[in-house]
């Protein structure tokens, strides 16, 4: 047999937990990252709504800032510090929100970030999914800010 | 550069070396009897497995009989320390915060069975300090389980000096020598161990064949019984063809392991070295010298050990992570928390452990991948832990 390296990784009890094709894609090319050090400085400044959960301590931290411009996410990027399903779910999460209303932002649940990454293995869901809540706290700051 | 595949995750398992190979191939179609049949099919296979025994024996300046086959690390190291224990009845063992889970597990297990355990600390290095063995010992103590040398950062305890305390007070000493097999001393008469448990699948020998050393005189009881194998300690046909490749492996290693030992020590510290320049904010954990001389273990801090790994994999390269996640429990490694690494720190913690093939083109390579990916994971973390906050208050 030859090893191939296309990451084929078993779980330790023999299950094939990695990963579906769409999470690899996702982890390997994330998408809506910052582009350059100017951009994300001027998304730390210029950002309607960004919103943070997690801590690296507990091994998942992300980072999510969004554009607004009449009601409708315009532009969003992030940043996550963790694992390959952590990466994967904020990066598709990101191409979620583009074009949708707060309102439909708001309504995103794990559940809806898992399916479109075509399942993930169980133990991650948990700790790894944690793109929606810092959404909704974007979303928060952002209609904060409006006030 | 095109991609190679660089297998530095010796510490996990080894290929079997061809000689070793070679040796064994006999055994599974020629020389197959059961050696403890009288005939002569049996004879022959019988004669096989006490040379090997012999040759174990010599190479750990014991006697034959102190050798014990087992199937692999995991359960020499339960025959020990359960088989003291159930001997003994009840009473008190000391161990360390950093031992092998099959170490910890066991000792957790005699916990529930009215066993007390002490789990000693160790520093920031992972070393034992032996006057705190000598300090936590107690008119109960029936048993001390150190292990030789750590099998996540590679640190090596000072082993003969925990044995002179135990000697000393007379309690019965185990070693895990099983990432040690093939890299340092296994005289047992320098170490003063009573029980000392080694594995072939470490030091390119096949897997699930390890042997326990019994010093003679020390009384265990047996944990699987049967037809009264190895002096009735471990019931079981013995595995021959396995029994064969672990002491031609352990012969060779042995024999090997100086010259070996000098080239992957240069290699190590080259490496080492190589990437704390290279790559900003990585940290080694472990001593930097009381280590096994194929261990690295580097903290990348702000990235995460699990997408690190994947990375390197894609690349063609295999390292292991005490990163929670990539664990079935989600915590993070105990030798690390044990160092007193932060958990931030310690998610960032890979692991290469080089072998007999690994080269110094192929560390390169490693290093030539490693450093974009560390780049781009940093640039999408929104973490940035400073390097003097790596360890705990």
């Amino acid at each position: 047999m030859t090893i191939t390296h296309k990451t084929e990784v078993k779980g330790k009890n023999g299950e094939n937990w990695l990963y579906s094709e769409n999470v690899k894609k996702h982890f390997f090319h994330p998408q809506n990252t910052f582009k350059s050090q100017e951009e994300e400085e001027e998304f730390e400044k210029n950002a309607d709504g960004i919103g943070e959960v997690g801590s690296p301590a507990c091994g998942d931290m992300m980072r999510m800032y969004i554009k607004v411009k009449n009601g409708k996410i315009v532009a969003c990027r992030w940043k996550t510090f963790g694992c390959a399903s952590a990466i994967a779910s904020t990066s598709i999460l990101s191409e979620m929100v583009i074009g949708k209303t707060i309102d439909d932002a708001r309504k995103i649940t794990p559940q809806d970030i898992v399916q479109k990454l075509n399942g993930l293995p169980l133990r991650k869901i948990h700790c790894s999914v944690l793109g929606d809540k810092a959404l909704q706290k974007a979303i928060d700051a952002y209609e904060k800010k409006k006030k | 550069m095109e991609t190679r595949n660089v297998y530095v995750d010796h510490a996990a398992t080894t290929y079997v070396d061809k000689r070793v190979i070679q040796s064994m191939i006999p055994y599974f179609d020629k020389v197959y009897g059961n050696p403890h049949s009288l005939h002569s099919f049996g004879r022959v296979a019988q004669k096989a497995v006490n040379d090997a025994r012999e040759s174990v024996a010599s190479i750990l300046h014991c006697t034959p009989k102190e050798i014990i086959f087992t199937s692999g690390g995991t359960e020499s190291i339960n025959l020990a320390i359960k088989g003291v224990a159930l001997s003994k009845g009840s009473g008190h063992i000391i161990t360390s915060k950093i031992e092998h889970p099959a170490v910890l597990e066991t000792c957790k297990y005699l916990e529930k069975q009215g066993f007390t355990v002490t789990y000693i600390d160790v520093d920031k290095y992972g070393i034992v300090n032996p006057n705190d063995i000598k300090k936590a010992i107690s008119k109960e103590t029936i048993l001390i389980s150190i292990m030789y040398a750590n099998n996540e950062i590679g640190t090596i305890q000072p082993v003969w000096e925990i044995g002179t305390i135990a000697r000393k007070y007379n309690i019965l000493f185990h070693t895990d020598a099983c990432q040690a097999t093939g890299a340092l001393s296994l005289d047992v008469s320098h170490l003063y161990v009573d029980l000392m448990t080694l594995n072939g699948s470490k030091m390119y020998g096949p897997k699930g064949v390890g042997i326990l050393y019994r010093k003679k005189g020390v009384q265990l009881q047996p944990l699987i019984h049967g037809g009264g194998q190895e002096f009735n300690l471990r019931s079981g046909t013995e595995n021959v063809p396995g029994i064969v490749g672990f002491a031609k492996a352990l012969e060779y290693a042995q024999k090997e392991k100086q010259q070996e030992n000098k080239r992957l020590v240069a290699l190590r510290d080259n490496f080492i070295k190589k990437v704390i320049l290279t790559i900003p904010k990585s940290v080694l954990n472990g001593h930097p010298t009381e280590r096994l001389p194929n261990n690295v273990n580097i903290s990348f801090l702000d990235v995460e050990g699990e997408s690190v790994l994947l990375y390197l994999n894609e690349k063609g390269v295999a390292v292991s992570t005490g990163s929670a996640c990539s664990s079935q429990s989600l915590e993070i490694s105990h030798v690390l928390d044990a160092i007193g690494l932060t958990h931030d720190a310690a998610h960032g913690s890979i692991r290469f452990t080089l072998g007999k093939e690994t080269t110094k083109n192929d560390l390169e390579y490693v290093l030539s991948v490693l450093t974009p990916i560390i780049t781009s994971l940093r640039r999408i973390s929104p973490v940035k832990v400073k390097k003097s906050e790596i360890r705990k208050t």
